[in-house]
């Protein structure tokens, strides 16, 4: 064993400074390569495999699997109603509560980013659900009607909204109603985030515009907005992902209880998760796209940036 | 520069520097108290309710402030969540994957930070991506896996995820420990090398003293993340383990087995204690420590540069 470890010794030593860098290197990560590949690359794979097979679980000798090609797929798109309402819903959230979340959560971070008695106080309670939120306790909350304030349930305001609008609104709206508190509950992160990045901003960029003769309204639009932008990418994609990964979410409930349905097993199940991953993929590159920072905005930043220094 | 009255709204919501008026301080703070409330009500409907007894329940005169301190429904809700010992079994579940996984993150992101090696984009992009790939497409084959094993319905099957880096949100974690390493001067590496250490010794000696705080902030945010993860949680540790989370989803079921019979049901008031006890812990840890929570998401460096 000694002899092996001066071999090596002796090996490492003939290498050059570059190759024992990157041999260095690899050795610090070499925990999470090994994880990577056998927990999440194979079985990334793995799951695609199964996807195309019918699963059944036999006794004492694991699971058997029987190439079924597309009928996963097939079955997902024309049989599994379950499913595709659910999908249909969570699109239709997304589209609503990803924009709403980052408005209110920016809206938050302005107020927050003055300086006032107690800042660090009213900092700490909009960030306190980030602590407690979980499946579980959200469910009890729900469940008693605690998502909601008295007053939007009581005045009647739902009614009124359900009579006026059409219902294909109707519906997403209700929805954004009922559950604004839990929309504020899962902006924590972002407000912190929206926060750090109002505080970043440098103010002789707002002193030129103004030399400029912009007002204010002008520099939020062409100053604020735009500085922001990179920070818009991060808080939605981390809204996304919360959002679609929380253990509540009814599409994520019907996977796992695929998975133990005898019918279905764990082949459909695979193939769900992996329409799944499809559509949060192609919300994320869509949300990434639409406010990603490279456009004539963030240019105007910039030359303001190199005029404020 | 005074600004103009019809302009003072709009700087008001604009977020730029503001001379002091006092109006505006009355509708800021008016508008926080608001949205403060607003953040809050569900713990204060949590609380009214988890003192009401069944006849305050029951009446419908009495509508936020139960008519006595009603107690019972505490002592009943910690008999059903089995508190004590589940209490114990949570955090033992909870804060080896935490500490695991902070120390694993660490050593991963000095890696990424500190050296240079073929493919260093490449890995780094797809740690990155892991953070996005929902866990639910990776789990099935997971659970596969640790059934063949033998470590299915064990606290392993929590544990060996966040010892290789593929816990809850692990990416997160390593881009909090790369983000700081790489603030940390190489001037001090070279001055240890030059003193004879070798590059775990840096590692050990130098960055790990100097990244506490991170080491903290990952820790912290870890704890709580497993703390309140129960999709996964739920069907690794299956029969193997029960968290007071898990035990919280099922509680009609264990309120039946404990306390039930008769017309005795879990009502409303229990289930609002239940909640209360259960988040408690979270949220007195989290007012001693909340500064370093939050600052924990500057630090983590997504915020920008």
């Amino acid at each position: 064993m000694r002899k092996l470890i001066n071999g090596f010794k002796h090996w490492f030593n003939t290498l050059t400074n570059k190759q024992r860098e990157s041999l260095t290197g690899y050795a610090f990560i070499s925990i999470w390569l090994v994880g990577f590949i056998l927990l999440t690359m194979v079985p990334l794979f793995e799951s695609l495999i199964y996807s195309f097979q019918r699963i059944t679980i036999v006794g004492g000798e694991g699971i058997r699997l029987t190439f079924v090609g597309l009928q996963n797929y097939i079955n997902l798109f024309t049989t599994d109603l379950t499913f595709l309402s659910r999908l249909q819903d969570f699109i239709f959230e997304m589209v609503l509560f990803v924009p709403v979340m980052n408005i209110l959560a920016m809206l938050i971070a302005i107020l927050l980013n003055r300086q006032f008695k107690f800042r660090g106080f009213f900092r700490a309670i909009f960030f306190l659900p980030v602590i407690i939120t979980s499946g579980p306790v959200i469910a009890e909350l729900l469940r008693q009607g605690a998502g909601t304030l008295p007053i939007i349930t009581e005045s009647g305001f739902l009614d009124m909204i359900e009579q006026i609008l059409p219902p294909f609104l109707n519906g997403p709206l209700q929805s954004l109603f009922s559950q604004i508190i839990f929309m504020l509950w899962f902006s924590g992160v972002q407000v912190v985030l929206y926060l750090a990045g109002l505080q970043k901003l440098d103010q002789s960029m707002y002193e030129a515009a103004q030399i400029d003769g912009a007002n204010v309204w002008e520099t939020f639009w062409k100053i604020t907005l735009p500085s922001l932008r990179p920070m818009i990418v991060v808080s939605s994609i981390y809204t996304i992902v919360t959002l679609a990964t929380f253990a509540n979410n009814p599409l994520i409930l019907w996977i796992s209880s695929v998975m133990f349905n005898p019918n279905l097993g764990y082949g459909y199940a695979s193939s769900l998760a992996w329409v799944y991953f499809l559509v949060i993929a192609i919300l994320l590159l869509i949300t990434t796209r639409l406010v990603s920072p490279r456009d004539k905005g963030y240019k105007v930043v910039k030359t303001y940036e190199r005029i404020g220094r | 520069m005074k600004p103009q009255p019809s302009s003072r709204f709009k700087r008001y919501l604009l977020g730029m520097k503001l001379t002091d008026g006092l109006l505006y301080r009355v509708v800021l703070y008016i508008l926080l108290i608001i949205i403060g409330f607003v953040y809050v009500y569900p713990l204060l409907h949590m609380l009214s309710y988890s003192l009401k007894s069944l006849a305050d329940l029951l009446d419908p005169t009495i509508n936020v402030l139960p008519s006595s301190l009603y107690l019972e429904n505490f002592t009943n809700a910690l008999l059903v969540l089995n508190y004590g010992p589940l209490f114990l079994e949570s955090l033992s579940v909870t804060l080896i994957p935490a500490i695991l996984q902070t120390m694993v993150a660490s050593l991963i992101g000095y890696g990424f930070a500190r050296f240079q090696f073929p493919l260093k984009r490449l890995w780094f992009a797809l740690l990155l991506a892991t953070y996005l790939i929902p866990p639910q497409v990776t789990m099935i084959p997971r659970y596969v896996l640790f059934f063949n094993i033998g470590i299915l319905e064990t606290i392993f099957s929590i544990i060996i995820p966040a010892t290789f880096g593929q816990g809850v949100s692990s990416a997160i974690f390593v881009l909090i420990f790369y983000q700081f390493y790489l603030m940390v001067p190489k001037a001090l590496d070279e001055a240890a090398q030059l003193d004879g250490a070798t590059r775990w010794g840096i590692y050990t000696k130098v960055a790990i003293p100097l990244s506490l705080p991170s080491f903290l902030t990952a820790f912290l945010f870890s704890f709580v993340w497993y703390w309140n993860e129960t999709y996964i949680a739920r069907l690794f540790l299956g029969s193997g383990g029960e968290t007071l989370l898990i035990r919280l989803y099922n509680f009609v079921s264990a309120y039946n087995a404990v306390l039930g019979g008769g017309s005795n049901v879990a009502n409303e008031a229990i289930r609002m204690a239940a909640t209360l006890l259960i988040i408690a812990p979270l949220i007195v840890a989290y007012f001693i420590l909340q500064r370093l929570f939050i600052e924990g998401v500057d630090r983590s460096g997504i915020t920008g540069e």
